[in-house]
C-alpha cells in the first residue's frame, strides 16, 4: 500500500515532539561530575616504587613524550665478602601530555607494573608547557587508580604474595631457631 | 485630557508588548528547539535556566562596532533595519486582543487591508538591506526575498479575503464580532494557507531560502553587525508574534472561547497566539529548508489554488446557506 501523502511530515513532527518530552542527554559538567566507568583512561599515573628505570616505556613511546633521568648507586654487599651491587635511582620521570596521544603502549610494555591508567581527567593548563607533568604529580595520580579486580576464588596466590610469605616464613624460622639455641646455652 | 491619557496608555501598552513578546518567543525558541534536539539550551545567563540569555545577547550586540561596508549605500543600509522592524509595531497596534473597543490599540475600519499592506512593507527592509550592502550574497538574498514576497503575498491575501467575505467586513474587530465556532472547520483550509504563507513571508525555516546560511552566508543580513543586526532578528520574532496574532484573530476566533469570553477574552487570544508561536518553532526544528524552486512551486501550484478553492467554498456557503 502506498503511504498516505504527508505521513512523512507528520512523522517528522512526532519525532521532534517526542524528543522534547524526553530527558535531554546534556551533562552539566562543571556543576556535576560526569559518571565515568571506573577504569576510564584519563591520565597515566606512575607507581615510582616499582620503576627500575629500564627505559622501555620511553623507548616504546610513539611520540617520545616520556622523559627519564637516573643515576647509578652502589649498594654495599649483602653478605660479608660479597660483591657490591649497583642499582638505578630515578631522578626525573615526566610525561608531556601535550604530546601524549594516550595510546597506552607505555603501560602495556612496563614489565614492573609501574605505569597505570588513572580515571583522573581534570588536568588542563593555561600554558602548553605546563602540561609536562613531573613525577610527583604522576605519583599523586596513582592514588586515583582503582584497585585491581579481585582474583577468582580458588585461583593461585599472586606471585608477589607467595614470595613475601616465603621470605617471612624463612625469617620466622630463623628467629625461632636462634631463640632455641639461646635457650640451650 | 482624558483622551490624551487614553491614547498614551494604549501606545505605551502596545510598545511594551512589542518589546517583550518577541523576546519571550525568542527565549521559548531557544529552549524548545534545544529540548527537541535532546539538549537543554541556555542555562547560565540570569541564573534560572538561562532566562536572561536574550538580554545578554542584546548587551553583546550593543557593544559591537557598527560597521558599514565601504561600497555600501550608506543611508539605505542604515535605514533598512528600521524599515524591517517598524511595520510590525504598526500592525500590533491594530490587533484586537479582547472584545469591545477597549482591548485594541486602534480600531481601524479597514483592519485587514491595513494589516496586510503594512506587513508587506516589512519585507522591503530585507530588500533594501540586500541592495544597499554592495555584496553579491546580500543581493541574492534580497532577490530571493522579493521572489518569495511575490509568491506568498497572493495566497495570504486570498485567504484573508475569504474570512472578510465570510464576515462581510474588513474590520478586524468586526470579523471577531461575527465569528461563530463553525467558522473553524469552514475556514480551515484558508487558515492553513494563511499561516504557511505568513511563515514564508517571515522567512522562517523551512522557508528560509533568502537567508540560507549554507549557500549565501546570511542573505541580505550578511554585512550587518551589532545593533542593526539585532534589529533584523527582533523583526523576525516580532513578525512571529504578529503572524500568530493575526491568524488567531482571523481564523481561530481571537477572544472567543468555550467559556469566559466576558472577562477572560484576552487570555484566549494570548493562549492561541502562544500555541501558534510554538507551532512556528516546532516546524522550524522539524523540517529542512525548501529549495528555491520547490519554494516557488509550493506556493503557485498548491497554496494559490487552495486559497482560491477556499474563496469559492466561502462564497457558496455564504450564498446558499446564510
Amino acid at each position: 500500500m502506498a503511504p498516505i501523502p504527508g505521513s512523512g511530515l507528520a512523522k517528522g513532527l512526532a519525532v521532534t515532539l517526542r524528543t522534547m518530552t524526553k530527558k535531554s542527554v546534556t551533562d552539566q559538567y562543571p556543576e556535576a561530575q560526569p559518571e565515568l566507568p571506573p577504569r576510564t583512561r584519563g591520565v597515566i599515573g606512575l607507581f615510582e616504587e616499582n620503576c627500575t628505570v629500564c627505559m622501555l616505556c620511553a623507548r616504546e613511546c610513539p611520540d617520545w613524550c616520556i622523559y627519564i633521568d637516573s643515576h647509578k648507586e652502589t649498594v654495599p654487599p649483602a653478605t660479608p665478602g660479597g660483591r657490591e651491587r649497583s642499582r638505578n635511582v630515578l631522578d626525573r620521570f615526566a610525561i608531556d601530555f601535550s604530546l601524549c596521544m594516550y595510546c597506552g603502549i607505555c603501560i602495556e610494555v612496563c614489565p614492573f607494573d609501574a605505569l597505570f591508567w588513572s580515571p583522573e581527567f581534570e588536568y588542563a593548563e593555561t600554558d602548553i608547557r605546563d602540561l609536562t607533568h613531573e613525577r610527583d604529580k604522576l605519583r599523586e595520580w596513582m592514588w586515583t587508580v582503582p584497585a585491581p579486580p579481585a582474583l577468582d576464588s580458588g585461583a593461585e596466590e599472586p606471585k608477589e604474595l607467595a614470595a613475601a610469605r616465603r621470605t617471612a616464613d624463612k625469617l620466622a624460622q630463623q628467629q625461632a631457631e636462634q631463640a632455641r639455641q639461646e635457650e640451650r646455652e | 485630557m482624558n483622551d490624551v491619557l487614553d491614547v498614551t496608555l494604549r501606545l505605551l501598552l502596545v510598545f511594551v508588548v512589542f518589546l517583550t513578546f518577541p523576546l519571550i518567543v525568542g527565549q521559548t525558541e531557544h529552549k524548545v528547539m534545544a529540548h527537541m534536539q535532546g539538549r537543554v539550551g541556555p542555562m547560565y545567563a540570569g541564573g534560572f535556566h538561562g532566562w536572561a540569555q536574550l538580554i545578554a545577547d542584546g548587551v553583546k550586540f550593543a557593544q559591537k562596532e557598527d560597521v558599514v561596508p565601504a561600497g555600501a549605500d550608506r543611508r539605505v543600509f542604515q535605514l533598512a533595519p528600521a524599515v524591517a522592524l517598524l511595520p510590525y509595531l504598526l500592525v500590533l497596534l491594530a490587533i484586537p486582543i479582547g472584545p469591545g473597543e477597549g482591548a485594541v490599540g486602534q480600531v481601524l475600519d479597514a483592519g485587514v487591508f491595513f494589516v496586510l499592506a503594512v506587513m508587506g512593507v516589512g519585507v522591503l527592509g530585507s530588500l533594501m538591506a540586500g541592495w544597499a550592502s554592495a555584496n553579491k550574497f546580500s543581493l541574492l538574498g534580497g532577490l530571493r526575498t522579493a521572489a518569495q514576497l511575490l509568491a506568498y503575498e497572493l495566497p495570504m491575501l486570498l485567504a484573508a479575503a475569504s474570512v472578510a467575505m465570510a464576515a462581510g467586513t474588513v474590520s478586524l474587530t468586526g470579523i471577531l464580532d461575527a465569528f461563530e465556532w463553525w467558522w473553524l472547520p469552514w475556514q480551515i483550509t484558508g487558515a492553513l494557507v494563511f499561516f504557511i504563507a505568513g511563515l514564508a513571508e517571515l522567512q522562517r525555516p523551512p522557508f528560509d531560502m533568502p537567508v540560507a546560511d549554507s549557500e549565501i552566508i546570511f542573505g541580505a543580513y550578511t554585512e550587518y553587525t551589532g545593533l542593526r543586526f539585532a534589529l533584523f532578528l527582533l523583526a523576525e520574532y516580532a513578525g512571529i508574534v504578529v503572524l500568530c496574532g493575526l491568524t488567531t484573530v482571523l481564523f481561530l476566533g481571537g477572544w472567543h472561547g468555550p467559556w469566559g469570553a466576558d472577562g477572560l477574552g484576552w487570555v484566549w487570544t494570548l493562549l492561541k497566539t502562544a500555541v501558534l508561536a510554538f507551532i512556528v518553532i516546532w516546524l522550524r526544528v522539524t523540517y529542512p529548508r525548501l529549495r528555491e524552486d520547490q519554494l516557488q512551486k509550493f506556493s503557485w501550484t498548491l497554496l494559490v489554488p487552495l486559497a482560491l478553492a477556499q474563496i469559492a467554498l466561502t462564497g457558496i456557503v455564504k450564498v446558499v446557506f446564510l
